[in-house]
């Protein structure tokens, strides 16, 4: 062997050990960083979305009051993405075993569970029972959030929501309508409104879920509570005719222009707003539409020319009006991993007094329990809260039971559906074919 | 000198540094991706082998197809466009404007230095029908047309995709394609007036020919940005209405961090490597036969 050769080839064996060395140091940096050790949280730290304002402050108006000592060994911290990037985050967060104390635990139940089942969520259903604050939860509540999370509690009740339409009571008394109690009136009553050029509803198709929510509407009421359950389960199928026709009953609200123009880009706020200054006779909505009902500054039509109404019955059907789609909002839970005794005494005293906090501070119900006795703020709310604490059976809404990617595409096809440029059979189609694939 | 660089040593400690930085920022990541290509999981749940289910679900899979379909459509169409505008911006700055055209050069590259997100709310405003009119549809109700909604359906809502990231880009290819032709020697372009070739004649058989190697950088620079076109259309469209103007950049995106299918989303990016691949190779052969002959 020459020594030019032997050079090279040392060379060449230099340059391999070299690679091999910088991609097993990556291997090694990459995969430790999964499992990270305990270490007690230096702050309580919430990671939050953006768009879910009420919780963030009413936590903070407690770390100033009720929950000062919390504080001082554990100071809040809030952080807040774009709620359409709260599931990429917490992937990524999770994946690095970096998951903030306690954080919104993404869009879909489907996620959470995961979270879960890798064991990154706290316990909460044991760790409330070892604080001794378990009774400061609305069984309610506390019922929803199982019939979510496959029979676990994995969230905490920060919102407790009933939804149904609110409406403008000003309009409807000028137009001589009455307080639809079926579909064929419902739409009846909207296409009175259309007529004398008042946009019946107000919805947001950029978000998609408050037009996918009058689907499952539609759905609960024809053909009962166990509608979705039967898809999740694989007893039925979204392209089933009885299902298609859900669809179809929608689009055709989006089709005779009910809800105005541009549907598709329409924001959340926008469609809030829109109702609230009386641009539109109704809007679909959760309960949390109290807090911005509640307030004057966004309530143009002031909150006592508010009414809420049960979604209406379909002639016929196996669902009952007073079957409400209830949630818990965005599920907020806490890591298992940070969890110790300063995170346990901001739990418990957030079990304590968030309930009656943010319905004073708000107007927004909660699942914990109002232990000081707030006077509601108005009448719509009172309505609200005596329908909550008498319904008896809730049911889920469209995409509760779906997994991340039927979620998205559910939601992101809805502004399709009733703009006209999807078919309500290619919709339920897009949407099983996105189910069946998970 | 050729000592020197003839010593294999020699050429393993100036290459050296720059491979294993190479390698580690841009190969490591490419077979790492490829490895997560065979597996099935995500960060939370961990990864468990999946041999070639992810190749073979790529081929089945109604979405990826959509997806390439628009990604070569957009490619071609944005790369047509940016192209052609680029040129004859071009020629307008050499052969109309003269020395005079530095304020428009100016005027005209300014959408390339402004941030693409910025860009993308800028035209929303400008072609959305509600909450507010925009003012390309104030002016389509002002002669007495009905509001479109842009972005409602596909079709439109590609086009105004097209004209953004044409209006977007064209400046930085007119610049590019300007370089190209004041390099063309005057004296050549004078005898060829002088042979009586003016106005398109001596575009068509001059200037073009001659202005051709850069017209090719262009076309290359243009088709792998387009390919890979991902802010723009998440600012603009986010892959809707639907997902209709869904490139596979974004089904990638999607696919791997929202619906948390990091093994799937990982053979989708082995999809767009190899389309980028076989994309610039068929670029690159015809320009090398153009160079070679002309």
């Amino acid at each position: 062997m020459s020594l030019r050769t032997f050079r090279a080839r040392r060379t060449r064996l230099g340059l391999f050990t070299a690679g091999v060395a910088s991609m097993a140091l990556l291997a090694t940096a990459c995969g430790g960083s999964g499992s990270g050790t305990a270490a007690a949280p230096k702050n309580f730290s919430y990671l939050s979305v953006t768009e879910n304002t009420t919780v963030k402050t009413a936590l903070t108006s407690l770390s100033e009051g009720s929950c000062k000592s919390a504080n001082d060994a554990l100071p809040l911290k809030v952080e807040t993405v774009p709620q359409a990037s709260l599931d990429q985050k917490l992937q990524l967060l999770a994946g690095q075993g970096a998951l903030p104390v306690q954080f919104a635990a993404g869009n879909a139940p489907a996620l959470t569970q995961k979270l879960a089942k890798s064991g990154k969520i706290a316990d909460l259903e044991a760790k409330l029972k070892e604080l001794g604050v378990d009774d400061q939860l609305e069984p309610a509540a506390v019922s929803t959030i199982k019939a979510l999370y496959g029979g676990k509690l994995e969230v905490l009740p920060y919102e407790y929501n009933i939804e149904g339409v609110f409406y403008n009571k000003k309009i409807f008394e000028a137009n001589g309508l009455k307080v639809p109690a079926t579909w064929d009136q419902l739409v009846a009553s909207a296409a009175k409104l259309q007529a004398k050029d008042i946009q019946p509803f107000s919805a947001s198709g950029q978000q998609g879920w408050p037009l996918t929510r009058l689907l499952s509407g539609y759905l609960y009421r024809s053909l009962g509570p166990d509608a979705l359950k039967d898809v999740a389960d694989g007893k039925a199928k979204l392209t089933d005719p009885q299902y298609v026709k859900a669809a179809t009953e929608i689009a055709a609200l989006g089709k005779k222009g009910y809800f105005g123009k541009g549907v598709g880009s329409i924001d959340y706020d926008t469609a809030m707003n829109q109702f609230l200054t009386g641009k539109a006779a109704m809007l679909y909505m959760g309960s949390w539409a109290l807090a911005n009902i509640s307030d004057a500054k966004q309530d143009k039509i002031g909150a006592d020319n508010v009414g809420f109404m049960p979604f209406p019955a379909v002639s016929g059907g196996k669902g009952s009006i007073d079957q409400y789609p209830s949630n818990v909002g965005l599920g907020i839970t806490l890591g298992a991993k940070s969890f110790d005794k300063n995170t346990g005494a901001w739990v418990s005293c957030i079990a304590k007094n968030y309930g009656s906090k943010a319905l004073k501070d708000h107007g927004s119900i909660s699942g914990f329990k109002v232990n000081t006795p707030v006077t509601d703020a108005n009448e719509v709310t009172t309505q609200v809260r005596d329908t909550i604490s008498a319904s008896k059976q809730n049911v889920l809404w469209f995409e509760a039971l779906f997994g991340t990617k039927a979620t998205t595409i559910s939601q992101t096809n809805a502004a399709g559906l009733v703009s006209g440029s999807v078919s309500p059979e290619q919709f339920m189609q897009t949407v099983q074919d996105a189910l069946s694939a998970q | 000198m050729h000592r020197v660089l003839g010593d294999r040593r020699a050429i393993a400690i100036l290459l050296g540094p720059a491979l294993v930085v190479y390698s580690l920022i841009m190969l490591v990541p490419m077979v790492w991706s490829l490895g997560y290509s065979f597996t099935k999981g995500n960060s939370i749940d961990g990864f468990t082998g999946n041999g070639v289910a992810n190749f073979s679900r790529l081929l089945d899979d109604p979405a990826v197809r959509h997806a390439l379909w628009f990604t070569l459509k957009y490619a071609v169409v944005v790369t047509a466009g940016q192209v052609v505008a680029g040129y004859l911006l071009a020629l307008l700055y050499v052969f109309f404007l003269k020395r005079a055209s530095a304020l428009v050069r100016t005027l005209v590259f300014f959408p390339v230095v402004l941030p693409t997100v910025a860009v993308g709310l800028l035209f929303q405003k400008f072609f959305q029908v509600a909450p507010q009119t925009g003012p390309v549809n104030s002016l389509l109700n002002a002669v007495g047309i009905d509001s479109i909604d842009f972005f409602g359906s596909s079709s439109s809502a590609f086009w105004v995709l097209v004209v953004m990231d044409i209006w977007r880009s064209m400046g930085f290819y007119a610049v590019l394609l300007f370089a190209g032709l004041v390099d063309i020697p005057e004296e050549v372009l004078e005898s060829a007036r002088l042979d009586g070739a003016t106005g398109l004649r001596l575009v068509r058989h001059i200037v073009l020919p001659l202005s051709l190697p850069v017209l090719m950088s262009s076309l290359i620079f243009s088709i792998n940005g387009t390919l890979k076109a991902f802010d723009s259309i998440v600012a603009l469209t986010n892959g809707g209405p639907g997902n209709d103007t869904t490139p596979l950049t974004l089904y990638m995106f999607q696919t791997s961090f929202t619906y948390g299918d990091y093994g799937y989303g990982s053979t989708i990016a082995v999809l767009l490597t190899v389309v980028c691949l076989l994309v610039s190779l068929v670029v690159f052969r015809v320009s090398r036969r153009d160079l070679t002959e002309g």
